[in-house]
């Protein structure tokens, strides 16, 4: 074993974890979890108007 | 007691700090950008320094790139930043007063930067010219500002951490991490201190830390702010958001080998080389993964291009990065680079990142936020906003196109031979010979820095109590 063992390996080390990467962003089970979170922009109008309220009053 | 528990139980959002870093984004972007203007008129025309030392252009370089990056750039990602933790994540930032001294502690670096810069106090290390006391407040400031946004994601109200915190998150680790290593120093006296490093060390030292300025402060950034306002001004989630956690981890994990590109020909062993190279190539892959992914979330929406000029200044710097991060590959190509560096075409491939994607991304979620901040229902000028565009895109266009013809110029004139081995020019012939250049540059960025003027008349018109926001005509912004 000497150096270059070392990085081979951690080139394979690297592309296995990208194709990893990969198939746990592309798994189905995690389809819904993901499409919530791509929601989350439009999810605290909300909190943002109470803040102006907020804002308005104390001036 | 009572207001307290109203405060908790209904809580609100810290909107006083992104005011004034917002506001302070256009400032400094004039600022910075007046700079610049003054640099590339002394370019075309020398007397233009007024044999004054403090007006050189070595000492007014620095204070350029400094007050664009840092100050101007810098303030767009503080306040967009702590606008999209806040918003992201359904709560308060972590802690007022830490977000106030983050505030108050930059605006004191960027002073510092512009007193002791034009005095010649200089590191002489490019992008961190600064001297160590500033380094050291530096330092301080983006621990207070980790600390808040790293605080404020862990007291969120929602079980996700949205892609655009981890993209902000990514870079404001890695600039911690690249400020403290690259600043090591030895200070002789209260002005002048001595790089630990020597030699080749230094310069790859140097180059890993300018690089991933680039890659972190300049692309991870303002990639978190595309990931937010992109799909906020389009009304429609992010295109793909499994695209975006592959984009990310790609991203992250090639571009902090991409800096020995900024090295070839030099010192630094061959293998270096070409690693930083390779790397460089491959960053095309993420890189155009992020732009497809921004651009593709207007699919199905493309009309909105047609009234919303915010939209536009938008969509328009994901244009500009998915080019200048194809040119950008191709130029860290060895053989490329061979005709490429020392020449304006470096300088036109920064500034297509600069001013393209940089400042119209900022530019856009300025106009995005301004309203919200000041609680307009839009700009006071939605006309203005298009004017604004217009200035930017055409400024930015001049600039690049003439510094492409002057690179390749510059390059192809000093690698000609004579047939019996003497260089056909003398450098200075290509200096005259990139005068045109320069003026058409001069042009473009004074065309750039005029709409910014623009920028700041509207914002003040918005942040007016007694001026209400101009109704917008049916064919606003369809010019």
């Amino acid at each position: 074993m000497d150096i270059n063992d070392l990085r081979g390996l951690s080139t394979a080390f690297l592309m296995f974890a990208f194709i990893g990467l990969c198939f746990w962003a592309y798994s189905k089970k995690r389809k819904k979890s993901f499409d919530d979170a791509a929601n989350l922009p439009f999810a605290d109008e909300e909190l943002n108007q109470r803040t102006l309220q907020e804002e308005e009053k104390n001036d | 007691m009572s207001e307290l528990n109203t405060a908790l139980e209904h809580p609100t959002y810290n909107y006083k700090v992104v005011r004034q870093f917002a506001v302070m984004t256009v400032v400094w972007g004039i600022v910075g950008m007046l700079v610049g203007v003054l640099i590339a008129a002394q370019l075309a025309w020398p007397a233009l320094n007024f044999d004054l030392p403090w007006l050189h252009f070595g000492r007014l370089r620095p204070l350029h790139t400094n007050a664009v990056i840092f100050a101007f750039g810098g303030s767009a990602l503080f306040a967009t930043s702590y606008y999209i933790v806040q918003r992201t994540c359904q709560t308060r930032l972590l802690w007022d007063k830490l977000a106030a001294f983050t505030f108050w502690g930059w605006q004191l670096v960027i002073v510092s930067a512009a007193v002791t810069l034009p005095l010649g106090i200089t590191t002489s290390k490019e992008y961190a010219e600064l001297e160590w006391p500033i380094d050291i407040l530096i330092t301080v400031v983006w621990v207070a500002y980790a600390v808040v946004f790293f605080g404020t994601i862990m007291k969120r109200k929602t079980t996700h951490i949205y892609v655009a915190n981890w993209f902000l998150g990514a870079y404001i680790i890695a600039v911690a991490v690249l400020h403290i290593i690259n600043s090591m120093e030895i200070p002789v006296a209260l002005t002048k201190s001595y790089s630990v490093y020597a030699g080749t060390v230094d310069a790859m030292v140097q180059w890993w830390y300018g690089h991933n300025a680039v890659g972190f402060f300049l692309t991870a950034g303002f990639l978190g702010m595309m990931y937010y306002f992109v799909p906020k001004q389009a009304e429609r989630p992010v295109y793909s958001y499994r695209l975006s956690i592959v984009h990310f981890w790609a991203l992250v994990a090639v571009y902090i080998w991409a800096g020995p590109h900024h090295l070839h020909y030099t010192a630094l062993p061959n293998w270096a080389q070409s690693l930083g190279m390779v790397m460089s190539i491959i960053l095309l892959a993420p890189s155009w993964g992020g732009m497809i992914n921004g651009m593709m979330t207007l699919s199905g929406a493309w009309d909105k291009l047609r009234s919303d000029p915010i939209l536009r200044f938008l969509v328009v710097s994901l244009s500009f990065y998915g080019m200048s991060t194809f040119e950008g590959p191709m130029m860290s190509i060895r053989t490329v680079n061979a005709l490429s560096h020392y020449t304006d075409w470096t300088i036109g491939h920064v500034h297509s990142g600069a001013l393209g994607w940089v400042a119209m991304i900022s530019i856009g979620a300025i106009y995005h936020l301004i309203p919200i901040l000041f609680a307009k229902p839009r700009m006071y000028s939605v006309g203005l906003i298009n004017v604004h565009f217009w200035m930017a895109t055409i400024g930015t266009v001049l600039y690049i196109v003439s510094m492409w013809v002057n690179g390749i110029l510059q390059g192809l004139m000093w690698r000609a031979y004579n047939q019996d081995g003497t260089l056909t020019y003398s450098f200075v012939e290509s200096v005259a010979a990139s005068y045109p250049g320069y003026v058409v540059r001069f042009l473009g960025g004074a065309i750039f820095f005029s709409g910014m003027l623009v920028m700041a008349y509207n914002v003040y018109m918005t942040s007016r109590r007694d001026v209400e926001s101009q109704a917008v005509p049916a064919t606003a912004g369809a010019v």
